[in-house]
């Protein structure tokens, strides 16, 4: 077999990335003084990623398989994609800011990133088990060393060694899945798997085995009860990172789920539903109930994603197109809001340190009103107050489990929700009912500015893009449901 | 006859080097043992006309794997009177466990939970043939990604234990190769019948300091 341009074209943007990734790994090599360095070499990244951007819209739109069937590119994976390449960029230009204690200033740090990116990138395309856990991989893998990246922070390191642990446990869970599934099925071809599926009863082993993939594939999104992890990590990590964090990976680690459960499991929905109806409702609770305790921002945001994996879950365990397209709506408005929670999250510094606790955020709208309101559209958004952007995931979601039949998992999530609106809202009332003797920092990047100003349009105007968001929704979840094969 | 032979040869060094490496006092022998079994277990492979995996075997393990470990077992400084001495404690468990996995293997090999799956037919040519036919043409893709996932392990790693120390004396060959012997050893008399701490400080002091740090920027 020999290859063609027909393997390389649908791979273009993933192609591109994996060498400007290697020449980036000589320029940081060779580029001289560390923290200049760092900059040209994020600079870089950003230019970078435009390209593939720009070079995944110019890419052929008809659904098409690489590299023996290893590889899908169709609307599903070109719609996640967008979102993980312009989450990866708003990360990426977040962390390009005066220095700080909280940041990180080696070259690595954007090139670890880049290649994390094509590897989520590849998770999106998985559609063999061996590209599955290959892309996993090489996601996994940079984002473990950039949690330990600053090698003088105790935390940082204990972030980096606690994710690397858990992490590689889960991968371990989800091989020991895929074995089980190669086993019985004989192929690790997602479509060789659905169509052996097809026929007969399904083994004791096989349901094992899936539920030992969709348990591997739950820590990588961290719903609970695999979400230890989550808060240590975020809390730990330099705060650009646990920025990335908090916006991409998830993202494709939910795309890899939808792609897994739609497309090889795709004829068994009765029997994955339960498992992620289980899932949905832990991470619901506990991301609810875990917040209200914090004191820390990130830790809270850490907890804020795992009730939003428990929502999209939500959305996912419906098995049907409409759950698959709510949870790309949830997962879009998803990315929005990290971007610009985040930003204004990295801009909370007193003296130029970083200052991280809830209570910093007293007076913001006294000190700083265009970030208060900012923060408020975001909480807002996060809490599921209409007409923002989370309203309608929330909305597509639990309207999607409801028309599955599930509606005691949607009242529970609408329960859940207004649970959380506890602490979203009382940031706002630290904002603007109380006082503060200790105002934060005043200088406020321009990267900050347009990463939050983009967000913040993208979230109130979400209704008014919502006609066109609901098509591509619509199609991609047809690709998903089995239009490419 | 000749083959059998080798099989409980092999077999046999290979439990019984398993055994040591678990109840040799020594660390650094249990890796040595370690070694051993995997070279056993190489011959085994070998023996069922597996030579790639024996060969992989043999470089992986062998010559990267053992090697670290013994790297980590010598330099490291872990007390393992310590780690051992739960030994007793830790008994009942790791029997309950170790029986598992063997009522586990019995299971797969006489049971039929695995009958869906298809063994490959067996070809005329050699399994390092067989692998070199798919890996770069079928498997293009996958090989290629690992090749990234090695290239992000070795950046992590040098990223994370590389540090900019102060004061690090590094070696410059350049400049020790250019400078004069005249720069670098001075040629003392030292009178018979009196021991080096005698002579004047101030010259020992010079020829010491000249040789070491001559060549050091």
């Amino acid at each position: 077999m020999a290859f063609q341009m027909t393997d390389i074209i649908p791979a273009l943007p993933e192609i591109f990335l994996a060498g400007l990734a290697l020449v980036l790994v000589l320029v940081a090599a060779f580029g001289g003084e560390e923290a200049g360095n760092a900059r040209r070499v994020t600079r870089l990244s950003l230019v970078g990623i435009a390209i593939a951007v720009f070079l995944l819209v110019q890419g052929d739109a008809m659904p098409s398989l690489a590299f023996g069937g290893m590889f899908a590119a169709d609307s599903f994976a070109f719609y996640m994609k967008a979102l993980v390449l312009v989450g990866t960029f708003a990360a990426l230009l977040l962390s390009l800011r005066p220095e700080g204690n909280d940041d990180i200033n080696k070259p690595e740090f954007a090139l670890l990133v880049m290649l994390a990116l094509v590897g989520m990138m590849l998770m999106i395309s998985a559609d063999d088990l061996l590209a599955l856990y290959m892309g996993i991989e090489l996601q996994s893998l940079p984002l473990y060393v950039v949690a330990a990246m600053r090698t003088n922070s105790l935390r940082s390191s204990e972030a980096g060694l606690k994710y690397f642990l858990l992490g590689a446990l889960s991968s371990g869970m989800l091989l020991y899945g895929a074995s089980l599934v190669y086993g019985i099925c004989g192929t690790t071809d997602f479509a060789g798997i659905a169509a052996s599926l097809s026929s007969g009863d399904l083994p004791v082993a096989f349901i094992v085995g899936m539920v030992f993939m969709v348990s591997g594939l739950a820590f990588k999104v961290s719903a609970a009860p695999f979400h230890m992890w989550t808060p240590d990590v975020y809390e730990g990590s330099p705060t650009p990172v646990t920025t990335l964090f908090a916006i991409a990976p998830k993202v494709a680690a939910m795309a890899l789920l939808m792609r897994l459960t739609y497309g090889a499991f795709g004829q068994i929905a009765d029997q994955w539903s339960q498992v992620l109806v289980a899932l949905s409702i832990a991470s619901m609770a506990v991301g609810a109930l875990g917040a209200i305790m914090q004191t820390d921002i990130k830790r809270m945001m850490a907890y804020s994603s795992i009730a939003h994996m428990g929502y999209a879950l939500a959305g996912l365990a419906a098995g049907t197109p409409a759950g698959a397209a709510g949870v790309m709506i949830y997962m879009t408005g998803y990315v929005f809001m990290g971007a610009g929670t985040f930003a204004i999250i990295l801009l909370m510094r007193r003296d130029g340190q970083a200052a991280t606790k809830i209570v910093d955020l007293k007076g913001l709208s006294r000190t700083h009103p265009l970030l208060a309101i900012g923060l408020l559209v975001m909480m807002f958004s996060m809490a599921g107050i209409p007409p923002l952007a989370g309203f309608f995931g929330k909305w597509y979601v639990f309207l999607a489990a409801v028309q599955a039949g599930l509606v005691p998992l949607a009242v529970i999530g609408v329960v859940m929700s207004v649970v959380g609106a506890f602490y979203y809202l009382r940031i706002i009332r630290l904002m603007y009912f109380e006082d503060t003797d200790a105002p934060l920092d005043a200088e406020i990047p321009a990267v900050n500015k347009l990463v939050l100003g983009v967000s913040m349009a993208v979230i109130l105007l979400f209704f008014a893009g919502l006609g066109g968001v609901l098509t591509a929704t619509d199609t991609a979840a047809i690709a998903l449901m089995g239009g490419a094969r | 006859m000749i083959e059998a032979l080798f099989f409980y040869l092999f077999a046999g060094i290979m439990l019984a080097s398993g055994l040591m490496v678990v109840v040799s006092r020594n660390p650094v022998y249990s890796v040595l043992f370690l070694i051993l079994a995997f070279f056993n277990a190489a011959g085994l492979f070998v023996l069922i006309g597996a030579e790639f995996l024996a060969m992989l075997l043999v470089v992986v393990y062998v010559g990267a794997v053992a090697v670290l470990f013994l790297f980590v077992v010598m330099m490291l400084d872990i007390n393992f009177s310590e780690m051992r001495a739960g030994f007793q404690k830790y008994l009942p468990l790791g029997l309950i466990v170790g029986g598992i996995l063997v009522f586990e293997l019995v299971a797969a090999m006489y049971g039929d939970v695995f009958k869906g799956a298809t063994l490959p037919e067996a070809m005329d040519i050699s399994n390092t043939r067989a692998l070199g036919n798919v890996i770069y043409t079928k498997y293009m893709y996958l090989f290629q990604v690992a090749g990234l996932i090695l290239l992000v392990a070795m950046i992590g790693a040098i990223s994370l234990t590389m540090r900019k120390r102060e004061g690090v004396r590094r070696q410059s060959v350049a400049a020790q190769n250019l400078r004069s012997r005249a720069e670098t050893v001075e040629v003392v008399s030292v009178p018979s019948g009196s021991s080096p701490e005698n002579l004047s400080t101030a010259a020992v002091k010079s020829t010491k300091t000249t040789s070491r740090n001559g060549g050091n920027t």
